[in-house]
């Protein structure tokens, strides 16, 4: 027998700090089989946010660096520009990327940065302990929306794909999510595709990727995918946003 | 044949696996805790995986590896 | 050929910086330093370096903490408010020892302020400003000569201490223009930073640049490190200019450009028979305090006179150096006012006891 599912390499030994179920681990893995299997692992430098995964540069076996709250498109865009030639990549949350740094992200895609973002959305703070995020969804109960997120009080929410996709330095937007093996396999598709899209100089990528917080959404980690394709999938259409006809 | 090994240091008996497996041979293992406290996933009954590693690809803690 | 010009301050910056080889320049615009960017903006391009006009003074300080993570000597500038909000990234770049110069062509304050030139961001610019207990080198330059050679100095000094350097200017420093030599060739210090983020390329392990120390012994391991390291700084890299202080009566002591009032001020002076020495630090941190504390014990001197364009900010760091030796007066204007000759003409006559 040989082994037909390993660890990978793109990943360091250091076990992941994330609660039980949350799919984090998930995305950490597929980016991490992506620089592997791209052969860019050597050449990548990292961006982790603020939040529950302010330490993922310790997990991900490229160069890293953690940024401000919100900043990491601004840290991404400086790295590139001194590196031209390597990869770089920001990981971030819907708080980090959708409300404290909403101008950095807009404007690291409109000026085109020839970096890729992976947004993770859970529709949640994790990290401060579940407050209401700019990606709550409508009812939604959270710590600081205990009556459920009430669009005249609280608004609504970003469907921050939708919006990145209306510039045009964004030229590769696709929301995937994380909640099966056909979900997961197709997840790690977009992430190679925002990779060669960086590889080949052609702009901005964004991967959103729905993500659970059994944790803070107060359910199980079954539960929680299974309120993913629920409740999420319905404010969060899965698809491309942008660049359905980009062959790379 | 195949086979899936489980590191259970690293499980944090979340049930992801369990709940993904086809042949639903996959269980938490109530009789043993490991180092962080938590009943740690495994396989019942080897002879009837399919090595098909849906258990590996969904679980957010890189615990599985999967032989065929 | 002479290297002799008539320039701007504010281009004068940005043309220090890019032959101390900066390649990398993040701004916003706020006056009264946008020249800097407009200069860049041309500069930049001829030597392949980038310019890029951020969205903030956020974004811009925190593409200066990539840029400065991934090995690059770079800078950014900007003026009170700007500075403000580059704090938090200031902070980081202090709390991940990061090389990288900021320069700040003060405006008046608080708030939004006036865009003429002032000294109140002393407190800010030494005393922290941002988070946390971290020290930027804080250079005050008093001529557009020196403030071209203090930012070449800048580059130097941060990555020899990976520590971030602050140009304290103001606005008329970087509007006005006076001529200016360049060195044909610049003393650039080649630092190595194996450190850098740069990809792995065959590195067996992979660089990670952070500030976050969640465990209470880690942290306060670090913070005992970046202490004794402002120490080295301490001992190693204080300037300061003193004029006339061998026998004097009455001290002034003033940084950037209300020192070179205070000149004209010793001459009227002397006509008097009033001695007049003066004390110009040139690091405001680290301070000079051990030339205070020597010259405070001369018998001649009767008191320190400290001038500011601002309430009172660096009189408070002279205090604590003459600690009580002799008694410490202030003179201070604000709102991009600047104190005549004659008034502290009168302020010394009084000091002196000559104005009766």
């Amino acid at each position: 027998m040989k082994p037909v599912f390993t660890r990978t390499t793109g990943l360091t030994d250091k076990p992941f700090h994330y609660c039980p179920g949350c799919t984090h681990g998930i995305i950490h893995r597929l980016i991490a089989e992506v620089m592997v299997e791209m052969n860019i692992l050597d050449t990548t430098i990292g961006v982790s946010p603020v939040g529950c995964t302010y330490n993922n540069y310790e997990y991900f076996a490229c160069d890293m660096i953690q940024a401000a709250h919100g900043r990491a498109p601004a840290v991404g865009t400086a790295i590139k520009r001194v590196h031209p030639e390597n990869m770089v990549f920001t990981y971030q949350g819907d708080g980090d990327l959708a409300a404290i740094g909403a101008a950095e992200i807009v404007h690291a895609a409109a000026r085109g940065e020839k970096i890729s973002t992976f947004f993770v959305n859970n529709a949640v703070y994790g990290m401060t302990s579940g407050q209401m995020a700019p990606t709550t969804l409508i009812g939604q109960v959270t710590t600081t929306s205990p009556f459920g997120r009430r669009p005249e009080f609280e608004g609504y929410p970003i469907n921050v794909s939708e919006m990145i996709a209306t510039l045009r330095g964004a030229v590769y937007v696709e929301r995937v999510a994380v909640n099966d093996f056909s979900h997961i396999t197709k997840a790690k598709k977009a992430i190679k595709k925002a990779f060669r899209v960086q590889q080949e100089g052609l702009g901005f990528s964004m991967v959103e990727i729905l993500s659970t917080c059994p944790t803070n959404w107060g359910k199980d980690p079954v539960a929680s995918l299974r309120w993913m394709e629920d409740a999420m999938f319905k404010q969060y259409p899965l698809g491309i946003y942008r660049g359905q006809d980009l062959e790379v | 044949m195949a086979r899936t090994e489980f590191n259970i240091e690293l499980c944090k008996g979340c049930g992801l696996c369990v709940s993904v497996c086809p042949q639903k041979i996959i269980a938490l293992r109530k009789d043993i805790l490991n180092s962080k406290g938590f009943h740690p996933s495994g396989v019942e009954d080897m002879d009837r995986c399919t090595g098909c590693t849906i258990c590996a690809t969904i679980c957010p803690d890189c615990v599985i590896t999967v032989y065929r | 050929m002479s290297n002799r010009v008539l320039m701007k301050g504010n281009e004068v910056i940005a043309e220090a910086a890019v032959r101390a080889g900066c390649r990398h320049y993040f701004g916003y615009p706020i006056t009264p330093q946008t020249e800097v960017m407009h200069y860049m903006a041309t500069r930049m391009a001829e030597v392949n370096g980038t310019m890029l006009q951020a969205e903030s003074e956020v974004a811009a300080i925190n593409m200066v903490y990539g840029a400065a993570a991934a090995g690059a000597r770079v800078m950014t500038t900007s003026s009170s408010p700007g500075i403000s909000l580059k704090q938090e990234g200031i902070s980081y770049i202090a709390g991940a020892e990061l090389p990288a110069v900021v320069v700040n062509v003060v405006r008046s304050g608080p708030g939004l302020g006036g865009i003429l030139p002032a000294q109140g961001d002393y407190f800010q610019a030494t005393k922290g400003g941002g988070h946390g207990d971290y020290r930027n080198i804080v250079l005050a330059p008093a001529s557009i000569q020196e403030l071209y050679e203090l930012t070449v100095e800048a580059f130097n000094l941060s990555d020899r201490y990976r520590m971030l350097t602050m140009i304290l200017g103001d606005g008329a420093l970087g509007q006005m223009m006076e001529p200016v030599e360049f060195r044909d060739v610049e003393p650039i210090e080649n630092v190595a930073k194996p450190w850098a983020l740069t990809g792995r390329k065959g590195r067996s392990e992979h660089n990670t640049v952070t500030s976050i120390y969640i465990e209470a012994d880690v942290m306060e391991a670090f913070n005992n490190k970046l202490q004794a390291k402002y120490a080295k700084v301490t001992e190693n890299e204080i300037r300061v200019e003193c004029v006339d202080c061998e026998e004097p009566e009455i001290i002034l002591t003033a940084f950037g450009l209300v020192s070179r009032i205070c000149r004209n001020v010793m001459q009227l002076a002397a006509k008097e028979g009033i001695k007049v020495g003066l004390i110009r630090p040139i690091t405001l941190w680290p301070f000079p305090s051990q030339t205070y504390a020597e010259i405070a014990a001369k018998p001649s001197v009767k008191a320190f006179l400290d001038l500011e364009l601002n309430c009172g900010q660096m009189v408070e760091d002279v205090r604590l150096a003459v600690n009580g030796a002799k008694p410490v007066h202030f003179h201070g204007r604000t709102g991009g006012n600047l104190p005549t000759q004659h008034e502290i003409l009168e302020h010394i006559r009084t000091l002196a006891g000559r104005n009766a």
